[in-house]
């Protein structure tokens, strides 16, 4: 019987047996061929081996798709302009509420200056006016504690994304900057951007001008 | 007891707006002799140099923070008897438990009142 493929160490051991035996062959000497077959299989590849490789793959994709979906999520803009969007938003929150209440506690504080002057009844009611506001000035302590713990956290968001891009690789962070933004025009929600950053603000002078610019 | 209102009060917090509402509160209940600290190592120098009657503490502070300051002032010979009430947001159960194993003397949840610091602090020091 011709063997098909290659194997000359197997053509060899057949031809062997048919120069011994003829076309005439006994069983065990067909075994032993056959075993000689398997074992130059298994000293290549085996079923295990197969199994492994198949799970690998499978393995493969899984991390190529989730590299891809990873891209898409764009972690760079989350970590570069989301992150730091809301951490400077929120310190401009306790900024503001601080100055404002610093402000009311000044005009207390004049306030009950003038209690000397004012006849006692007026005085003391007075007093029981400004107490409540001192008491609810409060609030700036509060808020900015809520405030700080939100900042603390959207710190580990970032440094937990950071850790997501170093672990999947740079490609991840690349695509995410290589992906330009849709150029659509400003729709009237594009232009609800609340109030700006004491930094980035334009002050009523700089209005003032934009707007003479137009005449 | 008769209260001493002229007696060296020190108030510990890292908000200054939160210092000032404070004063503002004491001077409204007499006391004028105020002295602010921004975190625990400050007031623990003051502290030690100093002559105070009532310690007010913020507990959320660094580097030090007002447990931790509790229990130095509790630790130091000169110190251990000065009424300290601490001032904080921390309201779990845990945290007061921590503060009066630590010595605390009061504990007010912020926000607070003028009627409550007031109360607290007569608890500490006597009616006044």
């Amino acid at each position: 019987m011709p063997v098909k493929g290659g194997d000359r160490d197997l053509e060899l051991r057949l031809d062997a047996i048919r120069r011994e035996h003829g076309e005439s062959v006994r069983l065990d000497q067909i075994a032993e061929v056959v075993r000689a077959m398997l074992d130059t299989i298994s000293g290549d590849i085996s079923a295990a081996d197969l199994r492994l490789y198949s799970e690998l793959e499978s393995l493969a994709d899984y991390i190529h798709n989730a590299k891809a979906e990873l891209a898409a999520l764009r972690p760079g803009e989350i970590k570069d302009q989301f992150i730091a969007t809301a951490t400077d938003e929120l310190d401009a929150i306790v900024g503001a509420t601080e100055a404002a209440t610093n402000q009311i506690l000044d005009a207390m504080e004049h306030l009950e200056a003038l209690a000397p002057m004012m006849d006692k009844d007026v005085a003391d009611r007075m007093t029981e006016i400004t107490t409540q506001v001192f008491e609810a000035c409060n609030f700036q302590d509060i808020t900015g504690q809520r405030i700080t713990k939100v900042v603390r956290v959207l710190k580990e968001i970032e440094a937990r994304v950071d850790s997501l891009v170093a672990a999947f690789g740079q490609e991840v962070g690349a695509a995410s900057a290589a992906q330009p933004e849709p150029s659509a025009p400003a729709s009237d929600a594009d232009l609800l951007n609340g109030p700006q950053l004491p930094a980035s603000a334009a002050n009523q002078a700089e209005i003032d001008r934009l707007l003479a610019s137009f005449d | 007891m008769s209260v001493d209102k002229n007696m060296n009060v020190l108030i510990v917090d890292d908000y200054k707006t939160m210092l000032r509402i404070i004063r503002n509160l004491l001077k409204q209940l007499g006391f004028n002799n105020v002295d602010e600290a921004t975190d625990g190592s400050m007031a623990l120098q003051m502290l030690r140099v100093g002559n105070y009657g009532l310690v007010i503490s913020d507990w959320n502070m660094e580097p030090m923070t007002g447990l931790q300051l509790l229990r130095e002032v509790r630790a130091d010979a000169k110190m251990k008897s000065v009424p300290f009430i601490m001032v904080t947001a921390e309201s779990k159960s845990e945290n007061v438990v921590a503060a009066k194993e630590a010595g605390v003397s009061n504990y007010i949840v912020k926000p607070f009142n003028a009627e409550t610091l007031k109360s607290k602090m007569a608890s500490v020091l006597g009616d006044f």
